[in-house]
Formats: structure tokens, sequence, C-alpha cells
């Protein structure tokens, strides 16, 4: 890339604005992205509105990163607006790769959100039932307000996705590592998530003895030993099921991964792989018993969705709640 | 009538479009701001269990992340029944104290001060922190990274992560901090007094200095007056991390105070049609539409509403300050929007202040930092976020499973006003027709001295009205019906 300075788009859809922090905590290495690259179009930090994002030649953005989930018409056109207009698509972050923390909305369709939040709400005097429309009339003319979909979707769900990024947010040294391939024109081929090919067990520093456990235990009702393996002790810990790239942060703050980094390199289902590793540590011993109830290892399990599938309901076999 | 339409607005956490009107004098008419996003936490939190909500809710904000996983922390301490020991509390405020020195650093320089150092009708095209850093050079852009990240680090230190941090349990903190990371984070903190000081001065020399910029502040297109909330100690000084919420009226005089638990006797909200976002107001005085004074509930938060509300600040430098602002100002409440950046700075100095005594105290490496939490229940937990105060409400059932949960975030207290703020500077900038990108950049310049986070307002993830609601009263009675 000599010569000619790159350019960069950041954009967010359903999210939280923790990828964009994530992409300050490069620190003083941003002054090294603004030098290789011109920053075209970031809302949260420069001026340039859609219409100019609109008027720009297409594929003429080299990169774009992606952060946020679909939820909604806004964000489904401004991913497909961004696809046409950059020749490298980013999924940045769990809620462009997965659906994210927003994508556990999918256990509910906009009805239901709708009557939790306007109508049964505590706080809320609403006597009218008055609800946000997508066209509504003031005095001095129309309002509008972009739909509202039932459904959470990811990025490569709505638009054709070059690279993912994992992690909720990235780490700063991941961040870093994508830019510099990026500025050597050394990316993997298409479709490949840009972290090390390990799990955040092969990552975490502390201690397995291959124990089997028979009682599961909240994070509030005991304090772990901090130099053994969590899942060991009984504490759901989705490090076996989580790609690596993380440094195990959460782990070492002695609390479990709960698997924002996506599904293993080759693994699919996270949640299945998650089920699948604690099957195989969880009531050993018991199964072998005559009259032994299934039923009474897997209540302790509690939330199984929010424990297995906290940032990846969207992109998971399960994908949404059935409404009746 | 001719419409104008800022989409998106820029330069704050979060999504929304102004929408101006002009009538046929080209005089603005009217000027709503609309908040078009949208997520569902109210909805999907239910069902997850209470533990997990401190390291769920701060994906409402990446910004602003670690007031939720506070908010949400203290919300499980009273579900739980359980009071975490004192040093706890502190290692707490002390990480809490930090956390604010990289959202105030980040918010004036990254945010704000575009629109004052390189000018508020400069080239779009330079208006942002690049345009900072070529005016004030690389080494002050260095001592801006660096503290910003200086906040970053103490929070990641004692949180395990700066975004989203997960040490927050009931009843205390997952881990301890060593001597050697306690060491590390007084010299941060020592730095950062010094760089809150510093940035005291930028503000005195850049804005305080240019009489168009005072004059600007002081101008009634970025005034309102309104009744002004923040969190306060036991001497009603300024506290961000506990304490009781305290009101006051547009005079200034002490309207209410009350505990964390008693949210619902105190604030209430409505709801517009073209906005998902939800307008809070003074349950007492109640809604009386989008108009300011002592007759109308709306109340404002943040910086300048925690000034207002307050009778100092608790530490010294920052309360010289506080005093200097008030005295420039004309004495207290200050109603001028703008002046909301000056009170900011106050507070980072405050929390920079905050975070250096915390940090000599040695209770802050004990590890004694867990009580045993009691049965589940209701719970309600309140911290001041760099946008307000910020509450969470959780009712658990007897698994500690949450059954029902309900958010005011900070800036969602201050939506009414920011309509307001931006209605009356667009009347005050756009006259005859004259509109340009300077110019709509000066009504934006009225949502961002809120530095308001559309992020946290849209939380509630509401979306397109259904074809079909049906209203029903708490005994499940069908009260009405109402279509498209």
């Amino acid at each position: 890339m000599s010569g000619q300075k790159l350019k960069f788009a950041f954009y967010w859809a359903a999210s939280c604005g923790g990828c964009e922090v994530a992409v300050l905590d490069v620190d003083e290495k941003i002054l090294d992205v603004v030098a290789i690259a011109d920053i075209v179009f970031w809302p949260v930090a420069i001026d340039i509105k859609y219409k100019d994002v609109e008027a720009m030649p297409d594929k003429s953005i080299d990169v774009c990163f992606f952060n946020g989930a679909v939820r909604n018409e806004e964000q489904e056109h401004l991913a497909k607006l961004l696809r046409q207009k950059s020749k490298v698509l980013v999924a940045f972050g769990s809620c462009a790769h997965q659906g994210g923390i927003p994508g556990l909305a999918n256990v509910a369709d906009r009805k239901e959100i709708f009557a939790t939040v306007y109508l049964e709400n505590p706080s809320t005097a609403n006597p009218k039932g008055v609800v946000p429309q997508t066209r509504s009339k003031v005095p001095e003319g129309e309002l509008k307000l972009p739909e509202f979909y039932d459904t959470v979707r990811c990025l490569d769900q709505v638009v054709d996705v070059d690279y993912y990024l994992p992690g909720c947010p990235p780490t700063a040294k991941r961040i870093a590592g994508a830019v510099e391939a990026i500025a050597k024109g050394a990316l993997p081929p298409k479709g490949t998530v840009l972290g090390p090919e390990k799990s955040v067990c092969d990552e975490c520093p502390r201690k397995k003895e291959d124990k089997k456990i028979n009682k599961i235990y909240r994070v509030y009702e005991i304090v772990p030993d901090t130099e053994r393996c969590l899942l060991e002790q009984g504490i759901i810990c989705l490090g076996p099921a989580t790609r690596g790239g993380c440094d195990a942060q959460c782990i070492n703050a002695n609390m479990p991964c709960t698997g924002c980094g996506g599904p293993c390199p080759k693994a699919t289902e996270q949640g299945a792989a998650m089920l699948s590793a604690l099957a195989s540590i969880l009531g050993v011993e018991e199964e072998k018993e005559q009259d032994f109830d299934p039923q009474k290892l897997i209540d302790q399990v509690k939330d199984p969705l929010g424990t297995f599938y906290r940032y990846s309901i969207p992109s998971s076999i399960l994908r949404r709640r059935v409404m009746k | 009538m001719k419409e104008i339409s800022i989409d998106p607005i820029t330069r704050l956490e979060g999504h929304g479009k102004i929408q101006i009107f002009l009538n046929e004098e080209g005089n603005v008419a009217n000027a709503y701001l609309q908040i078009p996003e949208l997520r569902g936490f109210e909805r999907f939190c239910v069902g997850r269990k209470g533990e997990d909500l401190p390291q769920i809710t701060p994906r409402i904000c990446g910004v602003c992340p670690v007031a939720h996983h506070m908010a949400s922390t203290k919300a499980l301490d009273a579900a739980f029944h359980v009071d975490p020991p004192l040093a706890a509390k502190k290692l707490r405020e002390l990480l809490y104290s930090g956390y604010y020195i990289y959202d105030h650093t980040l918010h004036f320089y990254f945010l704000a001060s575009p629109d004052f150092v390189v000018g508020p009708t400069a080239p779009a095209a330079e208006r942002n922190i690049l345009g900072v850093i070529s005016k004030v050079g690389l080494d002050i852009a260095k001592e801006v990274i660096k503290h910003r990240a200086y906040g970053q680090k103490i929070t990641a230190m004692i949180g395990g992560k700066a975004t989203h941090p997960v040490c927050g349990l009931p009843g205390g903190m997952s881990k301890p901090i060593t001597e050697e990371e306690r060491q590390q984070i007084e010299s941060m903190a020592e730095s950062s007094v010094k760089f809150a000081q510093f940035t005291l001065q930028v503000f005195n020399d850049v804005v305080l200095k240019n009489k168009n910029y005072v004059d600007l502040i002081l101008s009634d297109a970025y005034k309102l007056r309104t009744y002004y909330m923040g969190t306060v100690d036991e001497n009603n000084k300024v506290n961000l991390y506990d304490g009781k919420l305290r009101i006051v009226d547009p005079e200034g005089k002490e309207f209410a105070k009350w505990a964390p638990a008693d949210y619902l006797n105190n604030i209430e909200e409505h709801v517009e049609e073209w906005t998902y976002v939800k307008l809070p107001y003074l349950k007492k005085i109640g809604w009386k539409g989008l108009v300011d004074g002592p007759d109308s509930g709306i109340y404002r938060v943040a910086p300048l509403g925690r000034l207002n509300a307050a009778d100092g600040m608790a530490t010294p430098l920052a309360q010289e300050e506080y005093k200097r602002m008030y005295e420039t100002l004309g004495g207290k409440p200050v109603h001028a929007t703008l002046a909301t950046h000056w009170a900011r700075l106050v507070e980072l100095l405050y929390a920079a202040e905050r975070c250096l005594e915390l940090s000599r105290d040695k209770d802050v490496t004990s590890t004694n930092i867990r009580n045993k939490p009691g049965q589940p229940g209701e719970g309600v937990g309140i911290v001041e976020a760099p946008r307000g105060s910020l509450i969470h409400h959780y009712v658990l059932d007897e698994e500690g499973l949450a059954k029902k949960v309900n958010l005011i975030v900070a800036t969602v207290n201050n939506a009414p006003a920011i309509c307001m703020s931006i209605r009356d500077a667009a009347k005050g900038v756009i006259k005859n027709g004259v509109v340009n990108d300077g110019l709509l950049n000066m009504v934006e310049m009225a949502f961002r001295a809120y530095d308001p986070c559309f992020g946290c307002a849209t939380h509630y993830a509401v979306g397109q009205m259904p074809m079909e609601v049906k209203i029903y009263d708490h005994n499940k009675k069908l009260l009405t019906t109402v279509r498209r």
C-alpha cells in the first residue's frame, strides 16, 4: 500500500459503543492508524452524515469495520450501503459476529418487548397506551422512525462478510493485529475469523486436575480457589467452548468465561460444544448408579440459554424463540 | 413547510437524528430530536440469573459500562439483602473514580473540544479529535491519550476488563488488588490530578478567555430553567458512587431528598409517539409538555445537574474550582446548558482527587471483600453515571432469576431537556432561511453539552408498534385494544 492512504470506515448498529472504545484502547497506536488511513465515516468521532456516505463511489472504502447486530430497518440499510461502498467488510465484535447481547432479545418479539417497556413498566405513566410509531403526525408535519424487527440478526445474515473479529469487545491487541495485516496487504482467506486457533482454556493459567464434579455452584455461592480450574470447582466456565485471544481476562479476575469470543476453531455451535464439555465432567459417577435421575443434574443449570448462548442466539441453530 | 434533517447526529454515544421544520419566513417552527434505535434489555434480562445482570446490563453502553456494572451490583446487594465489607465498597469506589477519569477525558477532548478548539463553524472535516490534535500539538495529544488510558487501566486492574468489567458480585468483589497494583494506581491518580488541573486551564484559556464563546454559553438559546438532580453525601457534597438523591428547584432550593429504594415515588416517565425514548419528569410536579420553569416536572442530571443539586465538592481542589465556576457564572443554579462542559471538568478533578485519596487508603488492598448473600428478593441500585443518575431495579425469584427489570438510564433523565435545548438552539441560530453546516453544528452543540448516551437511552429495544396492542390492567383484564 505504498503512497496512497487507505480509507477506513467504522459503524455501529445494534451495539453498545464498547467496540468504538476498543478502537481507542489501542491508545497511541491510533496515531499510527491515522498515519496509514483516512477515516471517512465514524459517527462517534467525526461529522460525516449518511448523505455523505451515500455520495461515495461504490467500493471506495478500503475497509469497513461494522459493529453491532441488525435490529431495525435503519441498521439493515446501513449494512447494505456500507457493503456496497466497501472493498472489505469486517464483522467487528460479538454483536456483528454472532448477534451478541442484543441477540438475547430473540427470546421475545417486538410485541412482548413493547408491552414490557411501555405498558407494564412500573415507572411509566401511560394511561392512553401511547406508543412510538414509524410515522407520526406533529403540528408541523410528519416524523418517521425506522421499523423495529421481531428478530435480531448478525451481520452475515444480512450481507456478505469478509472477516470476523470476535470479542465483546475485541481486545486492543487483536484490533492492532488486524490493522497491521490490512496495512501489509497480508489478510488471510475470505471468511477467516481473525483470532488465534486455540480456546480460552488453552490460554488459561489455572491448573487442571481432570477432576469430575457433581455439583454446580453459582458465582456468588463460593469463593473459588484462584489457582485451580473454575469448571473443576463447579462454576460453569465457557473456556473450553470459546475461542481464545483474550488472555483469559475474566478468569484472571476470578470470574468464569462467559463466551464472548464465539465458538472454537472448527466448532460451529458454541452452546452445544459447552453442553458437551459440561456433560463430560458433571455427574459421571452418579450416572452409574441404578436409580440415577438425569433431571437432577440438569436442574442444577439455571438459565441454560443465558449461560450457554449468551452472545450467540442469532447465529446458533436455535436462532430465536418460537412464538406461538 | 421546509424540512431539514441532521442524520445521524455525530460525536455522541449512540444514535439520533434532528428534524427541523421551517416556516414560510425561513425561521424555525419547531425542531425534534428523535431516537431511532432500540434494543430490549428490560425484556430479555427477565429469566437471566441475577448475578449475570452486572455483566449483561453494561452492554447497554460500552462507553459507560462501569456505571451499569456498579448500579447493577448495588441493586444485587439490595436484592440479596447483603451489605459488602467496607473494603469492598472502597475498592468499588476506587474503580469508579478511575473510570470517571477515562470517561470525562474522553468526552471533553474527543467529543466536545472540537467545537471550541477547532471552532463551532469550522469545516466538518476538521471538527474532530484529529483537528484538535493538529491545533494543540502532538505532545498534548499524547497526554490526553495517556490519561484516558490510565482511567481504563485502573478499571481493568480492579475489574478484570475495562470495557465490560466482571468484578461485581452481590456482597462484594471477585478479587482483591495487590500492593503493587495499588502503588501503580496511586501514581496514575497523582498524574491524573495534574492532568485535570491542566485541562481546566485549557478550558480557561480556550473557552473562557474568548468573549464569543462566553456570550454563546450565556445566551438564551442555550439556557433552560429546570429542576436539577444528583446524588449527594451526608454533607450534601457531590458523590458519584453512593448516597441520597437530591433535587433542587429552578431557584436552587432543595425540593426533595430520597433514598434509592424510593425512586418510584419521585420519578415517572411519559411516552411520545415520535421517539423511542421515554421522557421522565418529577412525579410530584407532573408532565406539562416540553416546557421549562417551576411548574414543569422536567429536571436535569449529569455534571451541571449534579453540581447544581449539591452544596459543593468533597475534595479540596475540586471545591475551589466549584466556587470559581459559580462566582464566574453569577451564582447558583447555573441554567446555561453549555456550562455543563465546565462542570464536567470540575468533576474530572474531583474524580482524580478521590481516586488518589482512595488509592492511599490501606483498606483497598484488604482481602476481606466479600460477605455472604442472603435470600434473593427485590432491590434498587443507583449510581451517578457520567451522564446522570442511573437506576437499576430488579425483582428476583426464589432461585435468584430475574422476574422484573426496570432501568432508568442516565441520559433518559435528560431526554426532555435535550429535546428542548436543540429546539431552542435551532430557533436561536437559524434565521430567515439561512442554513449551513456550521449553523447546524451549533444546533448539535446543544445536545453535545449533555454528553448524551443514546446507546443507553435506547436500551429498551422497543420497536415499531405492532398491528394491534391490547392493554390489560393489573388483573390481566383487557381494557382496550389499539389498532394501527
